[in-house]
């Protein structure tokens, strides 16, 4: 059983990276600590150090004062320390019962002994309210569900510190209540917890202490009581934030993005998107909330042309671009920042520049006559990523090599520099750091003021509610209600489970 | 002419040749089901096979000791395993490629080897026939089932068992992992590696004594190319069952039966030009592929993958 666990003066270095520099952090039994920090602050690096992921450059572990050395991720289990990563490591064609079993010595030798182990998963469930069937597959299981089994997973190897990786981003406010019950009583039972976050009012809410970093270090470190949002978000950030905008009046406008009874199919060939209706007026930013897969995506790559429509229209400014290729629907206006922005949003090994002209390569003054003019490219790319604060080592570089905050700009450069009178953004902020972030958002009010009507997608509460001028919910591909910006989190959480509202 | 086909004892020869034809499918398949459900695809299957039949042949031929050939032939397809894993596993190299590298390989070598130490093809005394006590005595499913050489029994017997590990042994838990979810695997202390070098291992052995079955108990001869192609429908054969050993064996069944009656059509000398009869077995699998491509459930999602470690 774990008591303490101290991490004393860790130092990481990648090539040409300081990731984390003396590092000090402890933990103790019977709390939860909340790890906040920006991505690339070097949260993950360190956690992935405790969890002998990755070796450190200097500096030690302590597990009950004990030093300790970790050649990989079985040698901190065997003390004690379990982490769930953000992306689950569960194998999806298994079953709960079999994903915990996978890697454990078995009682009968060669064969599994999976009855025995359902019986302890369920007993496990039973103790820390971690309910799930044993013999479901896991595919078949809700995001926050597969969470549990991730949990179980550490439990049933004995671990009693639990590093949790950005657990909430994929839940919604409801199941994040009842997934902080679990890790309450996982707490009261005498465990460590580390919880990492970015979300300033979860840590508020969740944690007993908080360690932040920035840059690789330690910038500071609160008892949860004796802090604020307004704090921890300076700490994290180093320097004071804006997380409320100011948004100038919009007069009531034409729709200029119209969607009437649109139906879609997911990849698997399933209604994804069920006879939705919407408009999307000129200056105004419409908030699509909504828990993932509930049909977000497919509205937004059926509008954007990458996805077929199977009833209904689609209509910009009065044009219909129902089934339209994505090319004739960027020449319509219409800007896309899609979701995947590492698959859709850019070509990888492009450099910067490639990836910045990808949709206006083909035509003057970017070329002429099937022949690009490097000059204007150059002019062109220099000029956005100035504009856009993309922070490059020049405009070869291929993206892959920029960070997710700088590649989120540069799409936003691309995308906006054709100055469109509808953009589809999904999920823009996701993955980006808080500096990023705010900029980000910035540059969609601006382009509000500027009479685009903007389709927003997003996951994050707190991001729909600043910034939307109206908030549809989305819930099974269906709009279950249109409700205005200042509409509490909890209500919002309601209708993103299905509870209808009237209209 | 065609009413010869459906005199009983051609049926039951046909029947009988069917059984005895399924057995290099069946090694070969289910073993590159091993791999497959690892996530290592062994293309290389029909080279492993012609370097495996050359080793038992030549043994045999030298030594007249069948068991001796055959454990030889499965100890060479174990090192062209080790092979195939290194390639594959350890080089992280591209699964086609290199598979159609250890084929070529193995055809060369074994005709480079067959020229030099043979010469001459000369017929060797392979595994006899086996009648089974009581059962052999049957009628109808005694000549069929039971009265095949041992080699042919072991095949079938290998179906139930790679059931039974795939799905009720930790071994089997490790191999599907890593086949679905080498992360996951990984996560939880399992070597990747490891796992997928058993099964690769485990495959090319088995084709291993898919060739012997070939040339010390079925044909009793070696010669350039003997297994024309069986180790490629072998691989295909394991897409036809989905990954799991029970349909593996229907399809090996249903495409040695047609195999075996095209054969007896071209022996009873029925007006069927033999070059038609002779594709029909192919063309039946590229049908039954077709079909086959629809199921998609049990796939391993890592197939072809190399696994490396994220971030």
């Amino acid at each position: 059983m774990i008591q303490t666990v101290e991490l004393r003066n860790i130092t990481k270095r990648f090539p040409g990276v300081l990731a984390n520099d003396r590092v000090n952090l402890q933990v103790r039994a019977g709390e939860i600590l909340a790890l906040l920090g920006e991505n690339g602050a070097g949260k993950s690096t360190l956690m992935k150090i405790l969890y002998g992921m990755y070796h450190p450059t200097e500096g030690e572990i302590l597990v009950n004062g004990q030093v300790v050395q970790f050649k990989s991720p079985a040698d901190a289990l065997a003390q004690g320390i379990g982490m769930i990563h953000q992306h689950f490591q569960l194998v999806p064609g298994f079953t709960v019962v079999e994903n915990v079993a996978l890697g454990l010595k078995s009682s009968r030798g060669p064969l599994t002994d999976l009855d025995a182990v359902s019986k302890r998963v369920r007993e496990l469930g039973a103790q820390y309210g971690l309910h799930v069937d044993p013999n479901a597959l896991v595919w078949q299981l809700a995001v926050g569900q597969q969470q549990r089994v991730e949990i179980i997973k550490a439990l049933y190897r004995d671990a009693s510190l639990l590093i949790l990786d950005e657990p909430t981003a994929v839940l919604t406010p409801q199941e994040v209540q009842e997934f902080f019950g679990i890790l309450r009583r996982l707490r009261d039972a005498g465990n460590a917890l580390i919880f990492i976050s970015h979300k300033l009012y979860e840590v508020i809410s969740i944690s007993d202490r908080v360690t932040a970093l920035r840059d690789g270090r330690v910038v500071g470190e609160v008892e949860t009581k004796a802090t604020t949002q307004q704090e921890l978000a300076r700490m994290m950030v180093g320097r004071q934030v804006v997380t409320r905008w100011e948004k100038s009046d919009m007069p009531p406008s034409d729709a200029v993005l119209q969607i009437k009874q649109l139906a879609v199919s997911n990849d698997k060939g399933l209604g994804a998107v069920n006879h939705l209706s919407l408009d999307v007026r000129a200056g105004e930013i419409l908030g699509i909330a909504g828990v993932s897969g509930n049909g977000q995506r497919e509205l937004a790559e059926a509008i954007a042309g990458m996805r077929r429509v199977n009833a209904g229209t689609v209509q910009i400014a009065g044009k219909d671009v129902t089934n339209c290729s994505p090319e004739q629907v960027i020449a319509a206006s219409v800007s896309f920042i899609p979701e995947e922005r590492m698959v859709m949003g850019v070509v990888r090994e492009f450099s910067v520049a490639e990836n910045a002209i990808l949709e206006t390569h083909n035509r003057p003054p970017l070329s002429k006559r099937t022949f690009f003019d490097f000059k204007q490219i150059d002019a062109h790319v220099t000029k956005l990523v100035r504009e856009y604060d993309v922070k490059t080592p020049s405009l070869e570089t291929p993206v892959k090599s920029l960070s997710g905050g700088n590649i989120q700009k540069l799409i936003l450069a691309r995308e906006l520099a054709r100055d469109p009178r509808v953009l589809i953004a999904a999920q823009p902020t996701r993955g980006v750091d808080i500096g990023a972030t705010e900029y980000i958002h910035k540059r969609l009010i601006d382009q509000r003021a500027a009479g685009t009507a903007i389709l927003l997608i997003s996951e994050d509460l707190e991001e729909v509610r600043a910034l939307s001028d109206r908030i549809a919910v989305m819930y099974e591909g269906e709009i279950v209600g249109i409700v205005p910006p200042d509409t509490s989190v909890e209500e919002l959480g309601l209708m993103m489970a299905g509870a209808q509202k009237n209209l | 002419m065609l009413e010869q086909l459906f005199a009983p004892a051609v049926i039951i020869g046909i029947l009988a040749s069917g059984i005895q034809l399924a057995t290099p499918y069946l090694y070969a398949s289910i073993g590159e089901m091993f791999s497959q459900v690892s996530g290592v695809l062994n293309l290389g299957v029909e080279g492993v096979m012609l370097i495996a039949a050359f080793v038992a042949y030549y043994v045999a031929l030298k030594t007249s000791n069948l068991i001796l050939a055959l454990a030889l032939a499965a100890l060479a397809g174990a090192l062209m395993g080790l092979l195939t894993a290194f390639l594959s596993v350890t080089l992280k190299a591209e699964q086609g490629i290199s598979g159609i590298g250890i084929y070529l390989f193995g055809l060369g070598l074994s005709d480079l080897l067959f020229l030099v130490l043979v010469g001459t093809p000369t017929a060797i005394r392979g595994f006899p026939e086996l009648d089974l006590p009581v059962l052999s005595s049957m009628p109808v499913l005694g000549p069929i089932l039971f009265s095949q050489n041992i080699l042919v029994y072991f095949a079938f017997a290998c179906v139930p068992l790679a059931w039974f590990v795939l799905n009720k042994t930790t071994l089997g838990l490790k191999v599907r992992a890593v086949g679905q979810t080498p992360e996951a695997a990984d996560s939880l202390g399992i070597s990747v590696a490891r796992v997928r070098y058993i099964a690769v291992i485990v495959a090319a052995t088995m084709a291993g004594i898919a060739g012997a079955s070939l040339s010390i108990a079925m044909f009793n001869i070696f010669q350039q190319n003997l297994t024309s192609g069986m180790g490629f429908i072998a691989v295909a054969l394991v897409y036809f069952g989905g990954w799991r050993p029970f349909r593996v064996m229907l399809g090996a069944l249903l495409f040695s039966m047609v195999n075996a009656l095209q054969l007896w059509i071209q022996t009873l000398g029925i007006g069927l030009p033999s070059d038609i009869a002779g594709m029909l077995p192919y063309i039946l699998t590229i049908i039954a592929l077709i079909f086959a491509a629809r199921q998609i459930v049990t796939q391993p999602t890592a197939l072809t993958k190399p696994f490396e470690r994220g971030e």
